[in-house]
């Protein structure tokens, strides 16, 4: 069952320079060995602060009630719930590039999978935050676990999209940290056999679990690392159709579409690659890993960027013709007057959704703008700001205009705590993201080297003499002999 | 559960293209590999071995069923038995509704358990100490352990594995226990494969 060792030329290398399995372990473990730069500290005390703000926000929000935010008689949901979608959606790219991309055998991902996969454990702490705290009376929070409790005992409901959400966010959440975590087990055992210090030979002692690298673990390690992507495949789909679900299930203009699963999964992929590019376009500068995460990297996630994109773009204007074509007044109304009219109070961030998320990703059918990291690095930024946009306009513009015209709202912006709380989220994700660049492998080092002699630059290019070689020849002494 | 000392004689060697010819031989000799330590999954190494296949994904599949039985026999008994509640005048056995839920479960089940397993049977877990032959085995080396009982010749072994490729080759005392792996019981010895 051994798999054939040969790669072709014409394939970019995905690890750059002259590198051995020593070097790979160097050039990754390295940084977690150095004292951190001013600029880890910098930006380390800058999220630290950002992460007080948030508490301090929340403090004043679970003391004085919700009224400290400015969501109102029909808006219910405001900035809060747009942030926790927004969330979401950017924690869905660990997964898939580590699931989707392993059962699809796509070897770039083994640059990546690591610190994405960091990242969506990061984000979705983030957007935990913003349902529990939404909930006002914070210290019932237990109430939406279904449990024998002295009511009744007065069970959960079991048929809502709020609830499935419960299911869906922790159970993702869990999944993915053990689908990280064991992926890491090996990578940490290298950390500790090298380890100098006493804190780090400690440390990494206890968090690599005594990993040996045996033959046996290896096999099981492969066997489950594959059937947990096999199960984070279609969770990973599933979460974000729940996370759908909790507008589509309902009969507000504006969010009762069948097309929100689908349209909502491509958009969280979306967002995802682009936090991603935004965060490893940073790192492999600062550690130095340009090796690893290389141009090729950059534009297979900039490859998706536009894919998914387009299909946002799709179903944008799929709902705007639906909405047209169904002839309901209400819907009509929503998409007609709440939304695409520049000129009405929220018309604004429609077009600003449209322009971050459908027109500018489309700079990428360009080779060479997917392989500028200037342009990849803004266009990630556009990305997620369009990207938050989608959700504002999503949870804004259906419901500031209700059904009752007496109770149509003010015009809706967030108060100072509102925004705080989202600032402190990031503050929560940077804080965690600065800890993991600095205490762990932001690369799977055990991964990169079981690719290294196919696909590292110095090997490849050994691989000429193999392809001007006769083909009948190569089979039988290369192909024969890796199946014995 | 601590037994007594045994002895190993340890290979290391730094090319798996070394390694592979080396595994054939050893076990050709007659010689029973204890383990081989490797820096990353090397495909194939375990069938060179003669590691039976993990039958790990098996119990992730029972997990999984767990978990989809556990999720709809629950809700089952909340809303038809337990406290039939009146949702809109919907059925109270609300299948379509209850998929989500029931997926989740099989998913959070499977992976769950899958995991705990995984360290049960490779005795990982936080404070756990195990003997490690070389340090490089998680970096660059692959390190080829073969256990000797009281008839083996260490010399003898020592310039086999030598000839055989082996960088580094030197016998270690290991205090034996749990930690130290049962599974080469499951190896097949060379003879007793098929294709050979």
């Amino acid at each position: 069952m051994s798999l054939l060792k040969y790669e072709s030329q014409q394939r970019e290398p995905l690890v750059d320079g002259n590198k051995d399995y020593h070097q790979v372990t160097e050039d990754i473990i390295r940084p977690i060995e150095m004292k951190p730069s001013l600029l880890w500290y910098i930006g380390f005390y800058i999220s630290v602060g950002l992460l007080l703000f948030g508490v301090y926000s929340v403090y004043r929000e679970v003391t004085y009630g919700i009224g400290q935010w400015n969501v109102n008689k029909t808006i219910g949901w405001g900035w809060d719930i747009t942030n926790f979608v927004w969330w979401v959606g950017i924690g869905h790219a660990g997964t898939l590039i580590s699931a989707i991309l392993l059962l699809f055998r796509q070897g770039w991902r083994t640059g990546v999978n690591r610190a994405a996969e960091a990242m969506t454990i990061f984000a979705v702490m983030c957007a935990g935050q913003f349902p529990i705290w939404h909930m006002g009376r914070v210290w019932m929070a237990f109430f939406v676990l279904p449990y024998p409790n002295t009511r009744g005992p007065l069970w959960v409901n079991f048929n809502s999209p709020l609830l499935w959400d419960v299911f869906a966010i922790s159970t993702y959440f869990t999944v993915s940290l053990l689908f990280w975590y064991s992926g890491l087990i090996p990578d940490l055992a290298t950390v500790r056999d090298r380890a100098k210090t006493k804190f780090r030979k400690m440390f990494y002692g206890v968090a690599s679990f005594g990993w040996t690298g045996s033959t046996k673990h290896w096999q099981r390690h492969e066997s489950l690392s594959l059937v947990l992507a096999g199960l984070s495949t279609p969770l990973v789909l599933s979460v974000h159709t729940i996370v759908s679900f909790d507008f589509a299930t309902s009969v507000v203009p504006g969010w009762h579409t069948t097309i929100f699963p689908p349209y909502f999964v491509a958009g969280a992929i979306f967002s995802g690659f682009a936090m991603v590019q935004t965060l490893m376009i940073v790192v492999r500068k600062v550690l130095n890993l340009q090796d690893y995460i290389t141009l090729g990297h950059i534009e297979a996630m900039n490859k998706v960027i536009v894919l998914t994109g387009s299909i946002v773009g799709c179903a944008y204007l799929t709902e705007l013709f639906i909405a047209w074509y169904g002839q309901n007044t209400y819907e009509w109304f929503a998409f007609k007057e709440n939304r695409a009219n520049l000129f009405s109070p929220y018309g604004w961030s429609y077009w600003l959704m449209m322009f971050c998320n459908v027109v500018s990703p489309q700079l990428f059918w360009s080779r060479k703008l997917r392989r500028n990291i200037t342009v990849t690095f803004f266009m990630s930024i556009i990305v997620n700001i369009g990207m938050w946009f989608e959700r504002f306009v999503i949870i804004v513009t259906s419901v500031y205009r209700d059904f009752l015209p007496s109770s149509w709202s003010t015009y809706y912006s967030p108060s100072i705590w509102e925004i705080g709380f989202y600032l402190g989220t990031f503050g929560l994700f940077f804080t965690c993201f600065f800890l993991f660049a600095k205490y762990f492998p932001v690369i799977a080092v055990a991964e990169i080297k079981a690719i290294l002699k196919t696909s590292g630059e110095n090997y490849k290019a050994k691989m000429s003499d193999i392809e001007k070689a006769d083909a009948e020849k190569f089979y039988i002494e290369e192909v024969a002999h890796a199946h014995h | 559960m601590a037994g007594g000392i045994k002895k190993f004689v340890v290979g290391s060697f730094a090319d798996e293209k070394v390694l592979f010819p080396a595994v054939k031989n050893v076990r050709k000799a007659g010689y029973k590999i204890h383990d081989v330590y490797t820096p990353f999954p090397v495909h194939g190494l375990d069938h060179a071995m003669g590691i039976r296949e993990t039958s790990l994904h098996t119990a992730g599949f029972i997990y999984a069923i767990t978990g989809t039985t556990t999720a709809l026999t629950f809700m089952t008994w909340v809303f038809t038995k337990d406290w039939p509640l009146n949702i809109g005048g919907k059925p109270h056995f609300a299948l379509p509704a209850w998929i989500p839920i029931t997926f989740e479960l099989t998913v959070l089940f499977s992976a769950v358990g899958m995991v705990l397993t995984f360290c049960y049977l490779c005795n990982l877990a936080p404070f756990v100490k195990k003997h490690h032959f070389h340090p490089r085995a998680t970096d660059d080396l692959f390190v080829m352990a073969i256990e000797c009982t009281g008839k083996t010749n260490d010399a003898e072994v020592q310039s086999f594995l030598q000839q055989a490729g082996a960088q580094e080759v030197n016998v270690q005392e290991v205090e034996t226990g749990w930690w130290i792996g049962t599974y080469d019981k499951a190896q097949k010895l060379y003879k007793e494969e098929k294709g050979y």
